[in-house]
């Protein structure tokens, strides 16, 4: 079939980005999109062009590396899909795609579909983990975990960081994101100990990246490639608001919006 | 340069306490002392990021980088299946020394014993660090952690966190590695690809690395450096590995010194999605545990083009339950993939290539109800779905075998170390656990073991061990090593010739797959050679890569690593033609029983094989590191 | 890290204030305020079937206790300040989070209603100014305005097309922003439940086409003649 590209192409994250216009011939319905795109770079190196900077890797859907919009939705039109595992079958002769790439302030844009999302890592730096020092682990089965929990919790956790999410929604926020994180570790008993500091520092980080708030609208939860359901998001609110409610104490406590300040960017 | 030494610092005595022995005999680092030792950390996956991490718990100074925008990215995530440890929880007869053993035999006798029965002892430390971190494992009703059987093992000693174990453990790693970037202990460095290593004094000082976005070429200084940059599965171009994933740090160790150990030892799974086009950038993996329910068969006739329900029960070959009425379908990796292979060879292949054979779920769907196969296998049937636009449910999926792991790697002592004193190898990039071939679900567990629970001991021992003297980027080593990779840049920039590293890298893959790949014979491996001499030589005059050298510039990343492959896809022809004897996953169709299985060795190639650098148009020079069985006696592997 | 610490519990309280969950949390409390209010005023107007003693006497009802009429009128209007002062904040914030947009976006997913907050809000606020104007404080009742005279006000108001008109569209925006707003406000204070949430949202929205038709059939039937 024939397709009828128009890509977003940026030089430099300061230079004038424009969309161009790429007509290509021959693509197979077993292709998958960012195979499409190979060959379309393969003939653009040819020509001595440069060829349109993507980030991918694992091409299966897990890495989080890919994604960019197709006709304005986030990974493209296949459900619960990363655009590496899209395949141009989704498409017929003639089909016009516009391809842009993720636009949020916090996601700065590297080269035409690149975007630097290393905001994510200081959401999970600030506090999406539990500690644990190596070695200091009881034995795995001290503390049983409901079945029921764990499955929820993994459904949180498949979160692949791909920031999807965060193009998708209206206001660029990092709710679904960072809910996931809080929702996977705040249901597991082991994660109970730092479950309010969780809630507070990663929420402040979000705030202090300048990702935008959730507006409880659902976009983010339509073009998840895992799936994640918004539920994950009033999980936060929840931990979030029981946090600054309980622990007394806690105006002792390091500020997390100083210490998500302090974690700056690169 | 020091003579290459291969000393494996295997430990004395029982092999049972080896390793709290030579834990015991190591020397300590003062905890004051520590945060003045900066320790340089290359890959973030689960050997790498769990390395960075307790590394930077104990107090070191790190420095963690990664070629992606985020650890998170690793290759490690992409894992599925499991994680084995022989914690016996199903009470079916398991066993560190059962673990241990089946290592050693899975891998055909071509690993240490001492290396592997470690690893058995840490898998148990392993799953309770991870349910610690939050690890989602899969639980029963009763709330403790469930397991199932995996690749062909006899017992359930795989923990599993539905088919993304890789993605869970990595993500318990990576925030391990976070917390440790909040503490102050672990800086990371992402797109940041290593591109050389700096020698000094015989001593591994430091990398040369170049900024993925802005093409900067840098000098990290270290007192120790340690490798974990996963396998070099993409020189065959078609692999399950990410297309990211490259051989370039281990391969410029090795031409800095490093020996390179059993490279001809290729892992082939055998159940991936069959290569649809000349397209095809990657293959995709089907997990191993579909053949738990699903049966593989052939139809019985060569070139028989009827669609599958239309070939009736007595024209189908279920040839692995035939051959191997035992293990059936179940059959390791390596036996599977070979025989698929000999049945696509006789013309019994199916799909539209003929490189394909029916792994078909019709019998377990009317035995166990399509719900409970949907609940044991959904996501994965989705995935063939989307990929193949087929539905497994109503068609038999077709799979064929791709490249999916590496055995062979950097050479490591029992500490981990290479042949470079301060440079340390874990994971997928070292060589060490698996000998010939790796069983299903070991994988992770050895990335983990290495990280976690290994090189936080060693690297002390080491660093105790030797007084460093101070250098810095200005020390001439450096200076003259940057100069180098800013030449090589330059050089790949400056061909500007006619075809892509792409086409090159294609071109390679398909000679080494052919000849290299599930089974090799002297003739296809010396032609092998030939054409892949000849392909490097026309790449270094032919190439084209455009763009600049100082921004992001995949094109630049991409020729850099295929300049590798062709010079690492020769050392692993080299050493399949120098191993004359079939084991694991080299296959050497002169050395095979009358019924077509490999035949192994003992007396000949009982050894690793440690291949030295020499220089890029030079032979490498073999040094051999014997293997002695104490527990495990070398037998024919039968699966019958 | 103590140079890190919040001095204060005004500090740590402002710390919260700032944060975006926190921001929605005031929304949804003061939502919830105001759609209280939304149902108590209507039932209170529904009395208009009843016949004008009865309206006005509700009417004077309502003003037996000035303190207690005052005191409610000051929660609302607070509450609907605060409503206002969180829009315009995370409104402000929106724009800045994205401040390059797409050339093509497809919202496949979210309600209508809800995108439309953003619209549905001020044109109500607008109204309820008017809407105290024209009935509460009378001034811009076209045709004069009786005080403690609910029923006729009302009936002479909505006899003018245009008037009814505006009110009708608001009532309709209102519909819309409570759709979205009901189910919403137990999001933002964190109860969701995969068998609750989605009762929820039909529950949301049936009442707030309860609410619009309620309010609706008012000038609906001045006009039809009914009510006189």
């Amino acid at each position: 079939m024939k397709l009828t590209l128009h890509i977003w192409r940026q030089r430099s994250p300061t230079a004038k980005g424009q969309m161009v216009r790429y007509d290509v011939p021959d693509v197979s319905p077993d292709m998958s999109f960012l195979e499409m795109l190979d060959v379309v770079n393969e003939g653009l190196i040819l020509k001595g062009e440069e060829p349109i900077a993507f980030e991918h890797d694992c091409r299966e859907g897990i890495c989080g590396s890919c994604g960019f919009m197709i006709n304005g939705v986030a990974h493209g039109p296949s459900r619960g899909t990363a655009v590496c595992q899209l395949h141009m079958r989704q498409y017929k002769d003639g089909d016009v795609l516009f391809v842009e790439p993720f636009r949020a302030r916090a996601f700065p844009l590297l080269k035409d579909l690149a975007v630097d999302r290393r905001a994510l890592d200081r959401i999970i730096t600030a506090g999406g983990y539990i500690s644990v020092r190596t070695g200091s682990a009881p034995e795995g089965n001290v503390i049983p975990v409901p079945k029921e929990k764990a499955e929820l919790a993994m459904d949180a956790a498949a979160c692949i960081g791909c920031g999807a999410c965060v193009a998708a929604c209206p206001n660029a926020s990092a709710a679904l994101f960072t809910g996931a994180k809080i929702t996977h570790l705040g249901l597991l008993p082991q994660g109970q100990a730092e479950r309010d500091q969780r809630a507070k520092k990663m929420v402040a980080q979000a705030n202090v990246e300048v990702f935008g708030n959730c507006t409880n609208i659902g976009e983010c939860e339509a073009v998840c490639p895992k799936e994640i359901k918004i539920e994950v998001i009033a999980r936060m609110n929840r931990d979030y608001l029981k946090a600054a409610w309980k622990n007394r104490e806690s105006y002792r406590d390091d500020d997390p919006v100083e210490l998500a300040l302090s974690r700056g960017k690169p | 340069m020091a003579p290459l030494k291969i000393e494996s610092k295997l430990p004395s005595g029982p092999i049972e306490q080896a390793w709290e022995k030579a834990q015991f005999e190591m020397k300590l680092v003062n905890p004051a002392n520590k945060r003045k030792y900066n320790i340089l950390v290359v890959g973030s996956g689960l050997a790498g990021g769990s390395a960075a991490a307790s590394l930077g718990e104990l107090g070191y100074n790190v420095k963690c980088f990664c070629f992606h925008g985020s650890p998170r990215r690793a290759h490690s995530i992409a894992a599925q299946g499991g994680i084995n440890a022989a914690k016996n929880y199903q009470n079916d007869g398991d066993s560190i020394f059962r673990l241990f053993y089946d290592t050693v035999k899975g891998g055909d006798f071509r690993a240490r014993e001492a290396n592997v029965y470690r690893l058995a002892q840490n898998s148990v430390r392993i799953i309770d660090q991870c349910v610690a971190q939050g690890v989602p494992f899969a639980r029963e009703y009763g709330g403790a952690l469930a397991n199932r059987s995996f690749g062909g093992a006899q017992v359930s000693r795989t923990f599993y966190a539905r088919g993304q174990t890789g993605q869970q453990l990595l993500l318990g790693a990576y925030q391990a590695l976070e917390r440790q970037v909040d503490e102050g202990t672990v800086q990371m460095l992402p797109y940041t690809e290593m591109l050389d290593l700096v020698v000094v004094d015989g001593h591994a000082r430091g990398i040369v690395t170049r900024d993925l976005l802005t093409g900067e070429i840098k000098c990290h200084v270290g007192d120790a450096v340690v490798l974990a940059s996963g396998g070099y599965g993409n020189v065959y171009y078609l692999s399950t590995n990410a297309k990211g994933s490259n051989a370039t740090a281990i391969w410029r160790a090795h031409k800095r010194g490093a020996a390179f150990a059993n490279p001809c030892f290729t892992q082939i799974h055998p159940t991936c999605i069959p290569v649809s086009g000349e397209y095809q950038s990657k293959l995709t993996l089907m997990s191993e545990s579909l053949r738990n329910d699903g049966r593989i068969w052939v139809p019985k006739k060569p070139h028989d083009k009827r669609p599958p329900d239309q070939i009736p029960e007595e024209d189908r070959d279920y040839f692995l339950e035939r051959r191997y009425p035992s293990f059936g379908n179940l059959v390791p990796r390596d036996v599977a993939s070979r025989n698929i292979k000999m049945v696509c060879d006789e013309g019994r292949g199916v799909g539209p290539s003929g490189l394909g054979v029916y792994l078909d779920f019709a019998d377990a769907i009317r035995r166990l109800g399509r719900a409970t196969i949907a609940e044991r296998y959904g996501n994965l049937f989705e995935m063939y779905e989307r990929i193949t636009g087929e539905n497994p449910y109503e068609v038999p999926m077709r799979i064929y075998p791709a490249i999916h792991y590496t055995m062979g790697g950097l050479w490591v002592d029992y500490e981990l170390m290479s042949t470079i004193p301060g440079l340390f190898v874990l994971g997928e990039a070292n060589f060490s656990d698996h000998g010939a071939n790796r069983l299903g679900a070991s994988a992770l567990m050895q990335g983990l073991s290495d990280g976690y629970f290994i090189i936080p001991y060693t690297i002390g021992n080491y660093l105790a061990s030797n007084k460093l003297e101070k250098v810095g980027v200005s020390h001439p080593a450096f200076r003259s090593v940057e100069a180098e990779v800013v030449a090589m840049t330059k050089k790949l920039l400056s061909i500007n010739g006619t075809r892509t590293t792409t086409s090159f890298h294609k071109e390679l893959g398909k000679i080494v797959w052919d000849k290299c790949g599930m089974s090799r014979n002297a003739g296809g491996l010396e032609d092998a050679l030939g054409r892949i001499r000849g392909l490097r030589e026309e790449f270094w005059k032919n190439v084209k890569v455009v763009g600049d050298s100082n921004d992001l510039n995949a094109s630049i990343e991409a020729a850099g690593r295929v300049a590798d492959y062709f010079e690492l896809a020769e050392l692993m022809c080299i050493d399949a033609l120098d191993r004359n004897e079939s084991c694991g996953g080299h296959f050497r169709e002169e050395y095979q029983t009358s019924d077509n299985e490999a035949l192994r060795n003992d007396e000949l190639y009982s050894y690793v094989a440690a291949w030295e650098f020499t220089g890029v148009k030079s032979p490498p020079k073999l040094h051999k590191e014997p293997l002695e069985f104490h527990y495990v006696h070398p037998s024919q592997r039968s699966y019958k | 890290m103590s140079s890190l610490a919040v001095g204060s519990p005004y500090d740590r309280a402002f710390r919260f204030y700032e944060s975006t969950v926190f921001k929605k949390a005031v929304m949804a409390v003061t939502g919830l305020i105001l759609f209280a209010f939304v149902i108590g005023h209507l039932i209170g107007n529904l009395q208009v079937y009843e016949g004008p003693e009865k309206m006005d006497a509700y009417g004077r009802f309502l003003r037996i206790e000035p303190v207690l009429l005052w005191a409610v009128r000051l929660v609302l209007l607070g509450a609907v300040l605060l409503h206002i002062l969180m829009t315009v904040q995370l409104a402000l914030l929106k724009k800045k989070a994205r401040p390059i947009g797409y050339v093509k976006k497809d919202n496949s997913h979210s309600s209508y209603a809800s995108r439309t907050m953003y619209w549905s809000g001020p044109i109500i606020a607008v109204f309820i100014i008017y809407h105290i104007l024209h009935l509460t404080l009378g001034v811009a009742q076209p045709d004069g305005f009786e005080e403690g005279h609910p029923y006729a006000n009302l009936v002479r108001g909505f006899q003018n097309p245009a008037v009814s008109s505006f009110y009708i569209l608001a009532m309709i925006l209102l519909c819309l922003h409570l759709y979205h707003g009901v189910f919403s406000m137990f999001q933002s204070l964190g109860a969701n439940h995969p068998i609750y949430t989605p009762l929820l949202r039909k529950f949301a929205a049936g009442i707030a086409i309860a609410i619009a038709i309620g309010y609706i059939s008012i000038p609906v039937s001045v006009l039809a003649g009914w009510l006189h």
